[in-house]
């Protein structure tokens, strides 16, 4: 399995980044040296295996729904680039 | 008494719990380190000294309690925190320009259980960005050197913290370990660092990279400060889903339970132990500590795992899904860095997320979403997690006939700054032997085992072991550590101390 050039460019939009052209190059050839690396797992029959994806054995806890308050508005908003005191400002959405 | 950064952390409690030492003396020592060695080490990216000094003032205003070691077992002992642990009123960059100016509203887990044992936060220090990287070379803001050899790799990515603990800049550190990041830079520093079994230790307040293999841990001088600081982070925290709800052992005091080790089998896997790629200056000094396990009653079984070579592409492969998934939140919305010139919505995301993130972290990000993306998901991620589950089960069954396993932490000593940073696979494969071990979710202690012949440089000696029995893993890597000759000063600071 090897990866394009074009299929890199549209993994960058897929994950919100902007990569000028020499990066997604180097990127596809890198990735085709790791993806490759990667091919490894095929030699391996898992076939019936059931995915391990969290080493977790324990049952989730459940606690009551109560609201608290944690934080204040201030403390919130206290690193966001752009806010009005009161929200987060974002650049206009609708045209 | 000799300088207090000479002492170990459990000496320094018992001397500050006794009043023979002021906490404000015993920060000083800690900070009079700092601006010797700072300018040739750089562990730090943010020094508290004037909280770290005003609580310490406070705290001697007050003086010890009777009870202190009982109810404070930290009481003014001066530690440095890995910055991907969340700090109130600190700032928490985690090695990255996207959290440049990220002032925490809150105290990760970790951290609040350290301040209410009376530690003293000294600081933040270095990391990989994001906690990917194996050196500390892929922090955005600098490179960390190896107190040892000053042009050499601390390891990575808890690599601030090893080498803040090596120079002797504070007692103990907290370190991070999703694929070896405490292990490694413990080995390269010659410190000890201990990983925990997946949800002994709450991961609240700890920037994610990949949620199902990080764990926060204790980075030492010392096995017995390990024990002590293990002791004081672990146990249940509702407010982490994945943390067991498991009672925590006295480690400190269950080390003097097992004075050799007679009775225990010590699997030595032949994945772990093959001639290929092992350094001499490694396999000479890890094969040393096994004769002397031998003569204190040890046997040596010979198990297999040998899923081991699958074991970097499944966890680059979970890893970076995770990361992908985990990262998506830097937005530029509500913290971190914004991108100033966008024309739209989107545009400030993709612009915020170019900029604010370093070429690793783009890297892992753009790979997980591959693997994630339609199409490739079953080819890639659940491949990945199938390949997990056989080398979990690998371990499962070599405990069935060892109690630990032991193998070298790392297959050389420290590298050369700039040596590997060209090349990411090759850096991926420098942490084939910490690697499988995340992926299982078990436990395990990096011992410095003695310095290289030839390299002059420190060599780790790995305890692995079943799940929850980091009791275990401390108990032998004791009893090894009181036999083995303790390691001297740094190498590479020595002309430079205070």
């Amino acid at each position: 399995m090897s990866i394009s050039v074009d299929e890199v460019a549209k993994v960058a939009g897929l994950a919100k980044l902007n990569l000028k052209p020499k990066k997604v190059e180097q990127f596809a050839a890198q990735f085709n040296n790791i993806l490759g690396y990667m091919q490894k797992l095929n030699e391996l029959d898992t076939s019936g295996v059931e995915p391990l994806y969290s080493p977790v054995t324990h049952e989730t806890m459940f606690r009551e729904d109560e609201v608290r308050m944690e934080y204040s508005r201030e403390e919130l908003l206290g690193n966001a680039p752009e806010t009005d005191g009161s929200y987060f400002i974002v650049p206009r959405i609708i045209g | 008494m000799s300088e207090p950064y000479l002492y170990t952390m459990t000496e320094i409690r018992r001397r500050l719990a006794g009043g023979e030492v002021r906490v404000e003396d015993v920060v000083r020592s800690c900070l009079a380190r700092m601006d010797a060695l700072e300018p040739s080490i750089r562990a730090f990216l943010t020094r508290a000294d004037e909280e770290a000094l005003s609580q310490a003032r406070e705290m001697d205003h007050v003086g010890p309690t009777p009870d202190s070691l009982a109810t404070k077992p930290l009481w003014g002992v001066p530690l440095a925190l890995k910055d991907v642990l969340t700090t109130r009123g600190m700032r928490t960059t985690c090695g990255s320009r996207m959290l440049a100016d990220f002032t925490p509203c809150f105290d990760a887990e970790a951290v609040t259980r350290l301040r209410e044992a009376g530690a003293v936060i000294l600081g933040k220090v270095n990391m990989d960005e994001f906690a990917m990287g194996s050196s500390t070379e892929n922090s955005a803001f600098h490179p960390t050197a190896n107190p040892w050899k000053l042009d050499a790799v601390p390891g990575g990515s808890s690599g601030g913290s090893a080498a803040a603990v090596a120079a002797r800049m504070g007692f103990a550190a907290l370190g991070t370990d999703t694929g070896g990041s405490i292990r490694q830079p413990a080995a390269f520093c010659g410190v000890v660092g201990l990983k925990p079994s997946y949800g002994r230790v709450s991961r609240y307040g700890l920037v994610a990279y990949a949620s199902s293999l990080d764990q926060i841990g204790p980075m030492t001088l010392t096995v017995e400060d390990a024990a002590l600081l293990l002791r004081v982070i672990a146990g249940h925290d509702p407010k982490d889903s994945t943390c067991a709800n498991l009672p925590v052992p006295d480690y400190p005091a269950l080390l003097a339970e097992r004075p050799d080790l007679s009775g225990l089998r010590i699997g030595m896997p032949k994945e772990f132990w093959g001639e290929d790629g092992l350094e001499p200056d490694v396999a000479e000094r890890c094969k040393q500590a096994m004769t002397l396990a031998e003569e204190l009653g040890a046997t040596c079984v010979p198990v297999a795992l040998p899923h081991t070579p699958y074991a970097v592409a499944a966890y680059y492969i979970v890893a970076s899904a995770e990361a992908s998934s985990n990262l998506a939140r830097f937005d530029g919305v509500r913290y971190g860095y914004r991108d100033k010139e966008t024309r739209d919505l989107i545009d400030m995301y993709r612009n915020s997320r170019s900029k604010g993130f370093g070429e690793e972290v783009q890297r892992r990000i753009m790979l997980g979403t591959y693997v994630l993306s339609s199409g490739y998901y079953d080819a890639y991620y659940k491949k990945a997690a199938q390949v997990r589950r056989l080398i979990q089960r690998d371990f499962l069954e070599a405990f069935e006939q060892c109690d630990v396993i032991c193998g070298p932490v790392t297959p050389t000593t420290a590298f050369g700054l700039g040596e590997k940073a060209a090349d990411p696979l090759q850096m991926y494969l420098s942490d084939i032997f910490t690697i499988s071990l995340n992926l299982a979710g078990l436990p395990g202690l990096s011992l410095p085992v003695g310095l290289g012949e030839r390299s002059g440089l420190p060599v780790g000696l790995q305890i692995l072991g079943p799940a929850f029995r980091e009791d275990l893993l401390l108990q032998v890597g004791h009893v090894l550590e009181q036999r083995l000759p303790r390691l001297p000063l740094p190498a590479g600071i020595a002309r430079k101390a205070p």
